[in-house]
């Protein structure tokens, strides 16, 4: 990934990202000594340095870096005259074709493909309430990987961002330490190097958590003027989201997550095991890049780097493969499956059991781990997996139907959600993201990879 | 609490929500305690991923962003179809994408400064929430019009020192594009990230000019002849 980063970079500079810059006449001086030899369109391109890094390494774009890839990307696929499937939910895999849900027309479709990629993100959604990711990433390619015969990996591995403001989880920026901002408990004592690495200080915060007390990001000391300059986007953020103005008033804060390290086990070719002309990429999918604990600024090399890597990879396959579609036919099954749901009558509350859940794994199976509260936690789990049975969704309507779509994120997130409490328990020793207070220490009779796959028994590799 | 008035396929129903949150979270509050059939569109919920526009008191806000207040009326984008209560179809409007070719077609080496990155920071920002395409009074009259999502990504491209031909750029905007806007700026007071499409609109028409394009709404007045070429239609001669 890292020798194929300069040339990731080259070709996106080449679709149009609009990369900050720094002056021609730093780039020489300020830049680290690379082995690549880099044409002076790229050494202009300005690199910042990220948590762990020993240097500045990381390009970007202001402070929207992969909003910016993505769109540049986007308007490329729109000229390119790339056919998009809006609002279709993957339901299904098999080998060669996928089922999706047509949200808007209440339809299973299915889509037969000589060669498949799976780019649908990690499974951070289903700690619902604790993170900053979107309500949607609740794992669904994940699920259909695995129920199709992949093997996920790693599950129990979930980095978690120190500060989230409390109530939103919406992320303040590491800058806010950086700058020198401070964290205190509820008697305003500071109880943590603010600056140590994520894992550590996300585990300070939630031990005074877990001892009944508030944390609160303390910027007051920095003055107006100078969080007005240099952290807009926080003190906007923070106002709106959380009711606090940072230059007068404690703003209180939690970590939440942030990314999950797992995923689907495949190839550096992107290739997923087990699965015949399936790829991934992208942290839906295992390469083992991250480790443990994955670094700032990886996980957009990585997606940039594998996304091409299994482009191209499913595009050589699919040249190749001349067999013909298969002809089973599940998509009858799936509607009636979905009709049943859709029309089930029963007492449990789809969006109530969705906060439960995220709770549970937030306080059981989140920051600091035991193999009390991760039994507890399986327990509760099946609870939940019992009243799935008995939700309501009180909308029978197929056509649009968001409690509907969001019930099967559910589905999803209760599977992925089993997998993580079943690997965390397994995993006796404390290893990057992964803490166990029962075993704190790092273990290397651990030292491999925890991989779950249906109907197997589960594997060490 | 507070009383948002929400505009479900032509009528207006009346909900009860805590008060102090975004209307998004407010969304949620009345899916999950009063009517799990309220349809919306979500995302990031932190004004990244441009999923939740709808229209509060007659103005384009994401949802995440807006704190609710007593009397909110919540209604769904204009000019495009209406999929459920405040979900609709983006598709059509993304389209403008396409037509406008905004995209960067020859990429020509350059050695770009902080300057140049600076240009087209805050075009590049552009989350697609639509809310400036809900805001234009153009499309209310004219749907083929290119709108103003689509304008400020072509001036991105076209004025891209890596660019090294933007004609085709210049091309497609013309029909139902830069001379259609009516610079009033609606666009630029809704948009959440602060870009400014109207000065893009404006920019283009520079660029256009430079290009040999003329205003054709200029040109088909009369304000005497005779006409000096270029379809102009000024004559600085003609005394009025």
């Amino acid at each position: 990934m890292c020798r194929l980063a300069p040339e990731a970079i080259a070709r996106l500079e080449r679709l149009g990202v609009p990369f900050s810059r720094i002056k021609a006449s730093q780039s020489d001086a300020n830049q680290n000594p690379s082995p690549f030899t880099l044409h002076p369109s790229l050494k202009c391109i300005a690199q910042r340095r990220m948590g762990g890094a020993s240097a500045p390494r990381a390009c970007y774009a202001q402070d929207y870096t992969g909003l910016k890839i993505l769109h540049t990307l986007y308007d490329h696929a729109w000229h390119s005259g790339v056919t998009f499937l809006n609002e279709h939910l993957l339901l299904a895999l098999e080998p060669h074709r996928a089922y999706f849900w047509d949200i808007r027309q209440g339809k299973v479709v299915a889509v037969n493909a000589k060669a498949i990629v799976l780019a649908t993100g990690g499974f951070g959604a289903i700690y619902h309430g604790h993170t900053t990711n979107l309500y949607g990433a609740t794992g669904d390619g994940l699920a259909a990987a695995y129920r199709a015969g992949a093997t996920l990996s790693d599950p129990e591995f979930v980095q978690f961002h120190p500060t989230g403001l409390y109530s939103s989880n919406i992320l303040i920026s590491e800058s806010a330490r950086g700058e020198g901002g401070y964290l205190v408990n509820e008697a305003g004592e500071r109880f943590t190097d603010e600056l140590a690495p994520r894992d550590e200080v996300a585990r300070a915060i939630f031990a005074q958590m877990q001892a009944g007390g508030k944390v609160y990001l303390d910027l007051r000391h920095l003055g107006k003027e100078k969080l007005e300059a240099l952290l807009p986007q926080e003190m906007a953020l923070a106002r709106l989201h959380e009711g606090v103005d940072p230059t007068e008033a404690l703003l209180p804060i939690k970590p939440v997550v942030h990314y999950t390290m797992g995923g689907i086990e495949t190839t550096l070719k992107a290739e997923v095991k087990g699965c015949e002309g399936l790829f991934a990429a992208g942290e839906c999918a295992n390469m083992h890049i991250h480790g443990a604990n994955r670094l700032g600024g990886n996980s957009l090399l990585e997606i940039v780097v594998f996304g091409e890597i299994a482009g191209k990879a499913a595009a050589a396959y699919a040249k190749e493969y001349d067999n013909s579609v298969p002809i089973s036919d599940r998509a009858e099954a799936l509607t009636q499956r979905i009709r049943k749901i859709c029309d089930r009558k029963g007492g449990e509350n789809l969006y109530t059991l969705r906060r439960e859940l995220g709770d549970l794994l937030y306080e059981k199976a989140g920051i600091i781990r035991s193999a009390d509260g991760l039994k507890a936690a399986q327990i509760k789990l099946n609870d939940l997996k019992e009243k799935l049975q008995a939700i309501d969704l009180g909308d029978s309507s197929l056509q649009n139907n968001q409690a509907l779509v969001e019930y099967l994120e559910f589905e999803n997130a209760l599977l992925l959600a089993e997998l993580l409490i079943d690997a965390a328990l397994k995993r006796q020793e404390s290893r990057g993201a992964h803490y166990r207070e029962d075993f704190p220490e790092t273990n290397d009779l651990f030292a491999y990879h925890i991989e779950a796959k249906q109907g197997g028994a589960d594997g060490n590799a | 609490m507070v009383t948002l008035k929400i505009e479900r396929n032509g009528t207006i129903e009346h909900f009860e929500v805590s008060e102090g949150q975004t209307l998004l979270s407010a969304l949620y509050e009345i899916k999950e305690k009063y009517d799990t059939t309220l349809t919306f569109a979500a995302g990031c919920r932190a004004s990244v991923c441009g999923t939740c526009a709808v229209r509060v008191n007659d103005k384009e806000v994401l949802a995440c962003a807006h704190k609710v207040c007593d009397g909110d009326v919540v209604a769904p984008l204009r000019f495009h179809p209406l999929l459920r209560d405040l979900k609709v179809d983006k598709s059509q409007a993304l389209q403008t994408l396409q037509r406008s070719e905004a995209v960067l077609h020859h990429y020509g080496e350059a050695v770009l400064a902080p300057k140049d990155a600076h240009k087209t920071e805050r075009q590049s920002d552009c989350i697609l929430c639509d809310s400036c395409y809900s805001a234009c009074p153009v499309l209310a009259v004219d749907e083929a019009f290119l709108g103003p999502f689509a304008l400020t990504r072509a001036y991105r491209y076209a004025i891209d020192p890596r660019e090294s031909d933007n004609r085709s750029i210049i091309d497609a905007i013309q029909q139902k594009g830069v001379w259609d806007c009516t610079l009033c700026g609606e666009c630029t007071a809704v948009c959440p990230k602060g870009i400014d499409p109207k000065s893009d609109i404006l920019q283009l028409r520079t660029l256009s000019a430079q290009a040999g394009y003329s205003d054709p709404n200029f040109a088909a007045q009369s304000f005497g002849t005779p006409d000096f070429g270029g379809g102009f239609g000024f004559d600085p001669n003609g005394g009025f």
